[in-house]
């Protein structure tokens, strides 16, 4: 009874403070004598409405991106964490293959990548290889990724206790038996947050395929901004992008949490 | 060796012949000769670091060998992978840790080996689960995850998991060490039907009352050797060696949970 009643005040407490607080900030900058320029050049409400169809019509583009990048990823990076993660000495140079592949495109700047591959390439002219800059914008986004998600998964199957693989093994599954039936199983269920918290990165990351020349969300706002001199368009990317990335944020910190919670009272 | 001292007629289920372990330096098993009999049921004692583990795991080919060999039905047993796969599913484990799966089910943990290693269909593994798990008391729990069981309910899942390659010899490594006191009781009585059902067993126990009442023959190691081997009736009431009357009477003074 008491307790609800303290929990109702602290709630209503933090409600107050929240909006004195946040009227105080809006009150401040408002009635600086530089808001109405920046009002004026970033949050521009004609512009807005102007530029939001266009822009939502160019983040489709980002969309099918991500959305097609992802699926690529996703079985791509567990063969490189296996691959990674064989012990058996004649599959050493795959090893080797794979920790390179991690290394190298882990290491390098995306938008160098993009850069090289999305002009470099083309430029070639080899017969039978695709010009288009979105092909090659998704070449590059499911290379880096990979390599990163690469990474999420193998710290995955590193953190399954090795008493599981054993005591698959001594019911007589092979090496592949127990990872397929014992080991990928728990360690895919750890994985789920950090592999969202890569993809929220990668969601960022398709705005940087602009420099190809792709006419995404950010080139369309980009454009936008040169025929008006206005940066609200931008704006307007922005927001679509935390439209996104924002829930999923939180379902990433709420799936995390629950895992806490299961392996604190969970056994092995 | 002491070995000599009890003679069988059925030819060996499981022989160890001068099986030596070493991790780094120091000798862990030291020429272990043991052999098992067709429902022979032999209790491991000995202090913890006696290498009674060890001479489990060895015997499951978990761990590789330094010396000796391994005859497993009269066949030597290779460590060599495929053969060794083979071999586990002729010999079934269970650990002080219980190591079930937590992902899947009793009956799931139990129908796993079957279906995949023996290659049983989903219904055919399921119903050998099932009875297995009836076997163990543990009927109601089939689908109870391993999580919302208790230790004892734990450790019979994983008891009717490694029975369900229908092993030639069951290798049981102090399952009770990590239960509740209250529990080790239902476990103990679910090891006593397997022995009296005619179970071939080599037990790693610090349960001495448990090893007196269902063994045929209890070893007692020290040092990675069997130092005694022989009758409970003879290794608890007229140890010859020593070592072993040190050892059990320290086991007398102090309790067996002194010495985990």
């Amino acid at each position: 009874m008491t307790a609800a009643r303290s929990a109702r005040k602290g709630t209503l407490v933090a409600v107050i403070s929240t909006l004195v607080v946040a009227t105080l900030v809006a009150i401040s900058i408002g009635s600086s004598p530089s808001w109405p320029l920046v009002q004026k050049a970033f949050f521009d409400g004609t512009y807005f409405s102007s530029s939001l169809p266009d822009v939502i019509g160019a983040f489709a583009i980002n969309i099918q991106l991500f959305v097609l990048a992802e699926i690529l990823i996703l079985p791509i990076g567990l063969l490189i964490a296996l691959a990674r993660s064989i012990t058996n000495p004649a599959f050493t140079p795959l090893r080797i293959f794979a920790t390179i592949y991690t290394d190298f495109f882990r290491g390098v700047p995306s938008i160098l990548l993009i850069y090289v591959l999305g002009f470099g390439v083309p430029a070639l002219r080899l017969p039978g290889v695709p010009k288009e800059p979105f092909f090659w914008a998704l070449v590059t986004l499911v290379l880096i990724y990979s390599a990163y998600v690469s990474e999420v998964y193998r710290a995955g199957i590193e953190s399954i206790h090795p008493s599981q693989e054993r005591a698959a093994r001594a019911l007589g599954l092979t090496r592949f038996q127990a990872l397929r039936y014992v080991v990928l199983p728990q360690a895919l269920r750890r994985v789920v947050p950090p592999l969202l918290n890569d993809f929220i990165g990668l969601q960022k990351d398709t705005a940087l395929v602009s420099i190809l020349g792709v006419v995404e969300a950010f080139k369309q706002a980009q454009i936008l901004k040169s025929a008006n001199f206005n940066f609200t368009p931008l704006m307007v990317t922005a927001l679509i992008f935390l439209v996104i990335t924002i829930p999923m944020t939180r379902l990433v910190d709420c799936l995390a949490a629950k895992d806490r919670a299961t392996q604190q009272g969970g056994t092995r | 060796m002491a070995r000599k001292a009890t003679k069988r007629a059925a030819a060996p289920v499981l022989e160890l012949r001068g099986l030596s372990k070493r991790y780094g330096r120091p000798l862990v098993l030291d020429k272990i000769d043991l052999s098992l009999a067709e429902h022979e049921v032999v209790c491991l004692i000995g202090a913890s670091g006696s290498g009674k583990s060890t001479l489990l795991r060895c015997a499951d080919l978990l761990e590789p060998i330094d010396a000796g060999s391994i005859t497993l039905d009269g066949g030597t047993v290779s460590a060599d992978d495929r053969d060794a796969d083979a071999t586990r599913r002729q010999l079934g484990i269970v650990f002080q840790g219980f190591s079930l799966f937590p992902h899947l089910t009793a009956l799931e943990n139990v129908a796993l080996a079957p279906r995949v290693a023996l290659g049983l269909t989903t219904a055919a593994a399921e119903k050998r689960a099932r009875a297995l798990l009836k076997q163990l008391g543990l009927a109601a729990k089939a689908n109870a995850y391993p999580d919302s069981l208790s230790g004892g309910q734990q450790q019979r899942v994983a008891i009717a998991r490694a029975l369900a390659t229908e092993p030639k010899v069951l290798l049981l490594d102090e399952i009770t060490s990590a239960l509740d006191p209250v529990l080790v009781a239902d476990v103990l009585e679910a090891l006593r039907a397997l022995a009296k059902g005619g179970m071939t067993m080599l037990i790693a126990t610090h349960e001495m009352a448990f090893a007196a009442d269902v063994a045929d023959r209890i070893c007692y190691l020290e040092g990675g050797r069997i130092v005694e081997e022989g009758s409970p009736e003879k290794i608890f009431k007229a140890p010859r060696d020593p070592r072993t009357r040190a050892f059990l009477k320290r086991v007398r003074s102090v309790g067996a949970s002194a010495l985990r």
